[in-house]
């Protein structure tokens, strides 16, 4: 492929800090991107899922739904059971009669922004960890590796769910947010990926000719960080953003289905899968279950398709596929 | 590097995880509000604080947290986890029932995932960029994307509520007595599904991590080299191309260890598979701090030990070292 060939000369000229380059880079990048058809697919299904989560008050105020509204004369049968698809559930009722396509649409809010700022928060602690660690190398670096290590070593599940149990006052009530809680914990879980990859890729960077450079003009550590290194390899930790906000989302539905994360009534498609479980109704209304499921799906797929897309664009020496 | 001392610095992080693991642990558990005491207490219908301070003293609960840290450290090396608040049972015999269901449908599912996982891979990557490849590679994509939990629920909507082909949770038909070979045919058709959807979902990762590193392999020189000086294509790609590619895949299988039993807890909950992860999230919600301890050591063991063996395996199959002797 000539673009990706010419985008990986210009990447050098980048690195080497030639800026005048950079512009035309900018353009050659977009036009490489939308080329690629994996970060088209990617763009378009998380646009939808975007929209979906923006336009759910919309959604409500149509159909007359509110999203914790329980609707148990016209959404239940006379036995207390859920409605399948109709006119005016679109994609059926829960057990207490409530919109199932309102509430995964506000699930996917709900979703967003809890994986969303978490893992910014990660991609900055982990970034500005391994910077440290990558350009001051020697014995700070060795402990900082191998606390990132012993980090990695911990099972997600088992210690998340040991740290949500500490958030329970004896009346069984929360005493922060979970939400938020949730927030950190996957923080927490993700921040060693983010500063695995920057402390290599600083490795490699600390001893480039730019930085030579900087150095040999006399500018300070602070300053080849954040100037010289930081900007070069802001793009790849930002591609890694993408890759690793997915895997944020399905440890939110995780925990949320677990019972420890987004509590109830406030909709996630984790605690709603776990209710349509619990009632075992989904197997008489599936779309309980499908619903929130699908959206999950199409949410996670979306985001790695889009960064499988801005990798094999960004990355030369990746095979594309 | 020296293979030795490679393995000593390995086992001896081994043992400081370990300790840490214990550590942790304990202390985020002491630190929870509201102990055994109180939840056995309410549960049993008296809050008299007198009661709740008796209670409190035979479990051990009134010490200062290091000296209870100190007495189960002791007591871990005699491997005696005390009993449980809520059985009044050793948690050990608790954990001994549960374990063989556990090991079970996590090995199970790990040697399909392994399996399959580097097979396809392998077929993929050689195949790279044909129809072949394509399908394999949205199979993957398509199980990387779907969580375990949902994977579950929508196989037991197909393949038991709709189809009627398998059951849909426990690990034997209830009241179902018999002899031994019908025992043993119970057992594996309950386990299908659950072994099924943990080691697609794993087999999705393996997939993808044994086709890109195939590819990378085969883009090396030494490969070059090989077909450049007549090697037949089989030898090529067992003792070149298969041998070097599965570095990175032991290690990765590795460092899936700890994520392996966190999803066999989630399995466990969607197919009532009466195994070690139910039994965690059980203990969590009844804070059962003895047996959640307990469960927390034996896993993080099992994971460190894992991992550790990893390490032996890398050095055994890295051919670079034997170059480099």
């Amino acid at each position: 492929m000539p673009e990706i060939r010419a985008l990986a000369s210009v990447q050098d000229h980048v690195l080497l800090g030639h800026g005048e380059v950079v512009n035309s880079y900018r353009s050659l990048l977009l036009r490489a991107l939308l080329r690629e058809r994996s970060f088209r697919i990617g763009a378009l299904i998380i646009g939808f899922v975007t929209a979906g989560a923006l336009l759910a008050p919309v959604v409500a105020w149509l159909l007359g739904h509110g999203v914790t509204e329980q609707f148990r004369d016209t959404a239940l049968t006379e036995m207390g059971l859920p409605t399948g698809p109709t006119f005016e559930f679109p994609l059926g009722a829960d057990g207490n009669g409530r919109d199932v396509l309102v509430r995964t649409l506000y699930g996917a809010r709900v979703s967003l922004a809890i994986a969303i700022p978490a893992t910014t928060l990660a991609m900055i602690i982990g970034t500005a960890i391994g910077l440290v660690s990558g350009f001051l190398a020697g014995r700070v670096d060795r402990v900082i590796s191998q606390a990132v290590d012993v980090a990695l070593s911990f099972p997600f599940i088992v210690t998340a769910l040991s740290l949500l149990s500490l958030n329970r006052g004896v009346d069984g009530k929360p005493f922060v947010a979970p939400s938020l809680v949730v927030v950190l914990i996957i923080t927490l879980f993700s921040w060693t990926y983010f500063a695995r990859l920057t402390r290599g890729l600083v490795f490699v960077l600390r001893r480039s000719p730019l930085v030579e450079a900087a150095q040999t003009i006399g500018a300070s550590k602070a300053r080849i960080i954040m100037r010289e290194i930081l900007p070069n390899i802001a793009p790849v930790i930002l591609v890694y953003w993408a890759v690793q906000l997915p895997t944020n989302i399905i440890a939110e539905a995780t925990l949320s289905f677990l019972g420890v994360g987004v509590q109830a009534p406030q909709p996630s498609w984790g605690n709603m899968i776990a209710e349509a479980q619990r009632s075992s109704l989904y197997q008489l209304q599936p779309w309980f279950l499908l619903g929130p499921g699908i959206a999950l799906f199409l949410t996670v797929a979306g985001f790695n398709t889009l960064s499988a897309g801005l990798r094999n664009v960004l990355d030369p020496h990746r095979r594309s596929g | 590097m020296d293979r030795l001392g490679f393995l000593t610095g390995r086992a001896a992080r081994a043992v400081l995880i370990l300790f840490g693991v214990i550590v942790l642990n304990f202390v985020l558990l002491r630190l929870a509000p509201g102990d055994a005491a109180s939840v056995l207490a309410g549960d049993q219908g008296a809050a008299d604080p007198a009661f709740v301070a008796e209670l409190r003293h035979d479990l051990g609960l009134d010490r200062s947290v290091p000296e209870q840290l100190w007495i189960y450290t002791k007591s871990l090396a005699r491997l005696d986890f005390g009993q449980s608040y809520r059985d009044q049972r050793p948690v050990v015999d608790i954990i001994a029932e549960r374990l063989p269901a556990t090991l079970l449908l996590t090995l199970t599912a790990f040697c399909f995932a392994l399996g399959t996982g580097i097979a396809l891979g392998s077929i993929a990557a050689r195949h790279a960029g044909s129809l072949l490849d394509t399908v394999l590679t949205g199979i993957s994509v398509m199980f990387f994307a779907m969580p375990l939990f949902w994977t579950g629920l929508m196989a037991i909507l197909l393949f038991s509520v709709w189809l009627n082909w398998l059951p849909s949770y426990g690990m034997q038909t209830v009241g179902e007595g018999g002899s031994d070979l019908s025992l043993v045919g119970d057992v594996a058709v309950h386990l299908i599904l659950p072994a099924l959807t943990l080691g697609l979902f794993y087999m999705a990762i393996y997939m993808r991590v044994t086709r890109a590193s195939v590819l990378d392999v085969l883009d090396r020189d030494f490969v070059r080299t090989a077909r450049a000086k007549g090697l037949k294509p089989g030898l090529i790609w067992r003792q070149h191309v298969l041998r070097n590619a599965l570095l990175p895949i032991i290690t990765f299988a590795s460092l899936q260890a700890g994520q392996l039993i966190g999803g066999s807890i989630l399995i466990e909950t969607v197919f009532a598979w009466p195994g070690v992860g139910r039994l965690a999230f059980d203990a969590l919600m009844q804070r059962d701090y003895n047996l959640l301890l307990a469960i927390f050591f034996i896993t993080s063991t099992i994971v460190v030990v894992i991992n550790l063996a990893a390490d032996f395996l890398y050095v055994a199959a890295d051919p670079r070292i034997e170059m480099g002797a």
